[in-house]
């Protein structure tokens, strides 16, 4: 009880300073540079919740107040069944109510006719949520744990309860509030009242859905493009995928080492870089094209700008991708199923095609999805390649930076590449359920995989060996491309691109970043810095609700996590701006709206790992812990958290790296003082200067390729001790443990 | 270290999970200081008993008690027991001492203090010195007794092992028995003892509480449980047994007359009551003689030399007998006509 009353007692302190210690709504100049210190808490702007209704009139809020005068009233109540109630309701109330409110009354009064008819017009409205709403809202999200767990929900633990409801609060506020508001922006005018026009003007454009190109016409509509080119370009990497993953596993090709970097270029490679080299290669300026002009007199065509260019970068950039996938599915189909099948007198090809491929069905049906989504989702090589021929994610940029600036208009084409990559998740899930072939099962499976039939295994050779030197050759021209002069004109080295973005100056004896690209260099790595242990920590937590604990919604949960990783980046950005432009949360032109958006974004990763790492945990670890009299916090801290550290390294590594080279969402959410270095290559690509970008894209790629080196290194080094001191004793738990002890 | 031992008792525990009932109105007792197993095949709900003694799960209704308090909706980190799991759940990142004193920092002791009651806790499982070795360094044997101290060095109210030997050898499986069963005679504390393996249950309890399908089957000293089977199913789960049909003629004192297949014997009454009934006969309390020709006749259909003894499989007119024989210098083969006849021990009437 006294600890229980503890909590409760930080709680309602928390919600007292909310109240009466920060200002209550958002400030111009920013919560941290503490310039309202000066004017608090008189002036209106700066002014606590508390002055906020009685001075100011903003009367409404005293409901907030009733709120917390509710559970202050259940701190004193003795009954912890009444108490947990009057908590929970308090909570749940307080938060609903705060979401209202911000909802309903805007810079200018009610934002809802239907608010405006039944309370009358307010005089005035009300700014943003500031530091004392947002502070006060995660209170009542406690407060509703604190009440649920009083009534004993979750077998009474406030932890648990408390870590669920804030992860539902974040989802909902940072996921599912922004693709809620866009929908709305469709039906929408820019003084923000409902109209139908833009929505249905948009909808039947025929530059959309036109199906011209079928009947002999020009072209067809935007959307039947993207979605074939996600098709084709789905089928292209994972077929070559699968070709990759069967040479690396089955065959005795002799650069399997070399095959396995490949799988972390896709991570380290900013999206747009692929389409920089391939136009240096094949643009009307490229070396190809003047070789071939020069040699065979081929005209240099514009051929590369189009669908077929944009085809070819994005199999080149998500090949790698399919094969990390399927090279696990490879692996994951048990010999002694072939060598079952071979003992039934089926030779190697029989094998093959009756009951490995069939096998590996769900997993290549996985693959297929993620190049589809990647390709619908891909923004930067449409950008560079695309030329008129724009694909859904350029079009939705355009319609809101371009000239024709209609905020409907990218929302409709938003929800239809929605449309498009939700159907793709849905189908895949009904399809694949029941078809669960796992073969990886926990028994020991001794025997080896057969090898491939000799014609498919010569074919497969044919494929992967040409273009593993075409993937060589372009990101060769990556790493060379920043030292040439003009690219096509003059081809001689210089140094002078580097020296344009990096270059480092002394005066006065201090040191001076002169090069253009140090700023947006060094807030990417403060912001990619800042949301790394951010997405960790949400990405893990939201694994071990998920695995550990059984509460109402959980599977519902789970999917919507999971199919937040099929939306698109262009859509979370498109939404995120739509959403965090007023009030009531106004965060455009922040960082915090970039590290939210990456936080968000990346986090289905780091569930998934975490749920992989986690579901091997045994549950009787917990359920030791907790019997030795630990609460479930000390549980997760000292026996979770230590034996996820794989995965915690991953996840870190993975969101530091993605926060880096992520452009689609980026793209809508920098600003001149927040700039990221990949819209900001994008700038440069779209002034022409290629040099420049490429200099600096090969210089990220160096970077990160540092960093994920830094850390395999010291990974891999833990390893070769665990295999010195306990080789032989094989438990799925070891490289874990072993890990913990040289640490 | 000192003794703690706490009673326990359930009170008309019901324990669903959705629509499947677990446990269905269980009420039993724990004595103080003593070792009670629960025995039953898998899928009996003794496990699931545990497991709400120790606050893993919550009963959907009825009360719990230890030491005489109502623990019923407590969570388990603030109960007054410890558990030994079945995987040991050694915390494979810490090494054993302090896996040992991970509950006592728990509990709110300073670390010094934690680590010297830890280090005494390890000697008294006799793994003094082992203290800075990790869980995968250390044998399967060695595993389960720092498992053992660590859920001692509480002192705990109750003491509760799953199934704690199942991941041993048969060898060290006997040895570590003796081992846990000493341990619990010297500091007297109260056990609670999850198992599926009947041998195991005999040689450790007090007490056996055998579960069946969410209930008690029987509950009793292992000697009553062996000797007077409630049911078919004791009979054959305790020691195996083969229950024949039998005519009880006549009930005089604590003796009783029993007619199998036309074959008359006596054996303990235990307040049988003339009529139709079923006996419990041992697999070596049936003797076999070659006949042609007698009172309970059998045939041989099945016999397997296992060094110290043959075990046989006979057809009679009362059904299959299973018989342990321990006479190896005659072997019977298979389709030898046979008497069978019975010994003083090993038969019981089952009671009704």
């Amino acid at each position: 009880m006294n600890n229980r009353n503890r909590r409760l007692d930080v709680v309602l302190a928390l919600g007292l300073a909310a109240m009466v210690l920060v200002p209550w709504y958002r400030i111009e100049k920013g919560f941290y540079a503490f310039s309202w210190l000066s004017d608090f808490p008189g002036e209106p702007e700066v002014a606590p919740g508390f002055l906020q209704i009685f001075l100011h009139g903003r009367i409404w809020l005293i409901a907030v107040l009733f709120a917390f005068g509710l559970a202050f009233a259940a701190r004193l109540t003795v009954d912890p069944m009444l108490r947990g109630k009057m908590l929970a309701i308090a909570g749940g109330f307080g938060v609903t109510f705060l979401a209202l409110q911000g909802l309903a009354i805007g810079m200018t009064g009610f934002t809802w006719t239907i608010s405006e008819k039944m309370f009358g017009p307010l005089a005035d409205g009300q700014p943003s949520m500031g530091a004392g709403a947002v502070l006060s809202a995660i209170c009542f999200v406690l407060m509703f744990s604190l009440g649920l767990a009083e009534r004993g929900v979750m077998r009474g633990d406030a932890f648990v309860v408390a870590t669920i409801s804030m992860l539902v609060f974040l989802v909902a506020v940072f996921v599912f509030y922004p693709i809620g508001s866009m929908f709305i922006g469709a039906f929408q005018d820019f003084n923000g009242s409902v109209n139908f026009d833009g929505f249905s003007r948009n909808i039947v454009d025929p530059s959309i859905w036109s199906f011209d190109c079928v009947i002999g016409g020009a072209r067809c509509g935007v959307a039947w493009r993207t979605l074939f080119l996600a098709i084709m370009t789905a089928a292209g990497s994972t077929t070559l995928g699968l070709a990759f993953a069967l040479v690396a596993t089955r065959t005795r090709f002799p650069f399997k080492k070399g095959l396995r970097l490949l799988t972390i270029l896709p991570i380290i490679t900013p999206p747009f870089v692929i389409g920089l080299a391939l136009t240096l290669l094949f643009g009307r300026a490229g070396i190809v094209t003047e070789g071939l002009s020069s040699v065979f007199g081929i005209e240099p065509n514009r051929w590369l700008y189009g669908l077929t260019g944009i085809w070819i970068a994005q199999v080149l950039s998500f090949t790698p991708i399919s094969f990390l996938v399927l090279i696990g599915v490879v692996e994951g189909v048990s010999p002694s199923m072939e060598e079952a099948s071979q003992t039934l007198r089926a030779d190697r090809w029989r094998t093959f095609w009756r009951i490995s491929l069939p096998l590996m069905k769900p997993g290549l049906a996985n693959a297929f999805l993620i190049g589809f989504i990647e390709s619908m989702a891909d923004f930067g090589n449409p950008l560079v390649l695309g030329g008129s021929h724009g694909v859904l994610s350029t079009e939705i940029f355009f319609a809101v930076v371009g000239s024709q600036n209609d905020p409907a208009r990218a929302a409709v084409l938003a929800m239809i590449l929605l449309g498009f990559t939700l159907s793709a998740f849905l189908a895949q899930r009904i399809w694949l359920s029941g078809k669960n072939f796992a073969t990886v099962t926990g028994k020991g499976d001794s025997g080896a995989h057969i090898a491939l039939p000799r014609p498919l295994s010569i074919g497969l050779h044919m494929i992967v060996i040409p273009w593993m030197i075409f993937t060589l050759v372009v990101y060769g021209m990556i790493l060379f491309g920043g030292f040439v002069k003009t690219w096509g004109l003059d081809n001689s080295l210089t140094l002078a691109h580097y020296a344009k973005a990096f270059s480092i100056t002394f005066r006065d004896g201090s040191l001076v970043w002169t090069g253009v690209a140090w700023n947006s260099f060094w807030t990417t790595m403060e912001i990619a810095l800042i949301a790394a242990p951010l997405t960790a920590a949400v990405g893990l937590a939201t694994a071990y609700v998920i695995v550990r604990q059984k509460f109402a919604g959980r599977e519902l949960f789970e999917f919507a996590l999971m199919m937040s990783f099929a939306i698109p980046g262009t859509v979370i950005g498109i939404s995120y701006i739509m959403a965090f432009n007023l009030p009531p949360l106004e965060m455009t032109g922040t960082a915090l709206i970039l590290i939210a958006c990456f936080v968000f974004r990346n986090m289905p990763v780091g569930v998934r790992g975490g749920i992989a790492a986690m579901s091997q945990l045994d549950k009787s670890l917990d359920e030791a812990s907790m019997t030795l009299r630990a609460t479930s916090f000390r549980t997760a801290r000292k026996i979770i958290l230590p034996l996820l550290r794989p995965a915690t390294t991953a996840a870190l590594v993975y969101s530091f790296v993605r926060a880096i080279t992520s452009i689609s969402a980026v793209v809508f959410l920098v600003s001149a003082q927040y700039n990221m270095a990949t819209s900001y290559i994008v700038g440069l690509v779209e002034n022409g200067e290629y040099g420049v970008a490429i200099a600096y894209s090969s210089m990220l790629i160096v970077v990160m390729i540092t960093v994920i080196t830094g850390f395999q290194l010291l990974v891999g080094e833990r390893r070769l001790r665990r295999e010195n001191r306990v080789s032989g004793l094989a438990k799925p738990i070891l490289p874990v443990l072993s890990e913990e002890k040289t640490a | 270290m000192t003794t703690n031992a706490g009673s326990v008792t359930f009170q008309n525990v019901r324990k669903s999970f959705g629509s499947f009932t677990a446990i269905h109105d269980l009420s039993l007792t724990v004595e103080p200081g003593t070792l009670v197993t629960l025995l039953g095949p898998s899928g009996c709900g003794k496990t699931t008993t545990l497991r709400m003694l120790a606050g893993l799960e919550h009963p959907t209704s009825g009360r719990i008690l230890i030491g005489g308090k109502d623990v019923t909706m407590l969570p388990a980190n603030e109960r007054d027991v410890s558990m030994v799991f079945q995987s040991y759940a050694l915390f494979p990142h810490m090494n054993s001492l302090d896996n040992v004193a991970y509950g006592l920092e728990s509990s709110g002791l300073p670390r010094r203090q934690a680590r010297q009651k830890a280090e005494h806790g390890l000697e008294l499982v006799g793994l003094a010195g082992m203290g800075g070795r990790l869980p995968a360094e250390l044998s399967g044997g060695q595993q389960q007794r720092v498992a053992v101290a660590r859920a001692l060095v509480l002192e705990p109210q109750v003491l509760l092992l799953d199934e704690p030997l199942s991941n041993l050898d048969a060898r060290l499986r006997r040895r570590v028995r003796t081992e846990i069963r000493e341990l619990q005679q010297r500091l007297q504390f109260t056990a609670v003892y999850v198992t599926h393996d009947q041998d195991e249950a005999l040689a450790v309890s007090d007490q056996i509480i055998v579960m069946k399908d969410g209930e008690i089957a029987q509950q009793g000293s292992p000697r009553e449980l062996y000797e007077a089977p409630a049911s078919p199913f004791i009979a054959d789960f305790i020691g195996e047994a083969n229950v024949v049909p039998c005519e009880v003629i006549d009930v005089s004192g604590n003796e009783a007359t029993v007619s199998i297949e036309g074959l008359q014997h006596i054996v303990p009454a235990r307040g049988a009551r003339p009529g139709r009934n079923q006996l419990a006969v041992r697999p070596s309390a049936i003797t076999l003689e070659p006949a042609e020709t007698a009172a309970f006749p059998g045939r041989i259909s099945h016999a397997a030399y296992l060094g110290d003894h043959i075990e046989y499989e006979a057809e009679t007119s009362g059904g299959t007998l299973f018989i342990v024989d321990p006479s190896v210098d005659r072997p019977l083969a298979p389709g030898t006509r046979v008497a069978i006849g019975l010994k003083n021990r090993g038969i019981a009437i089952i009671a009704q």
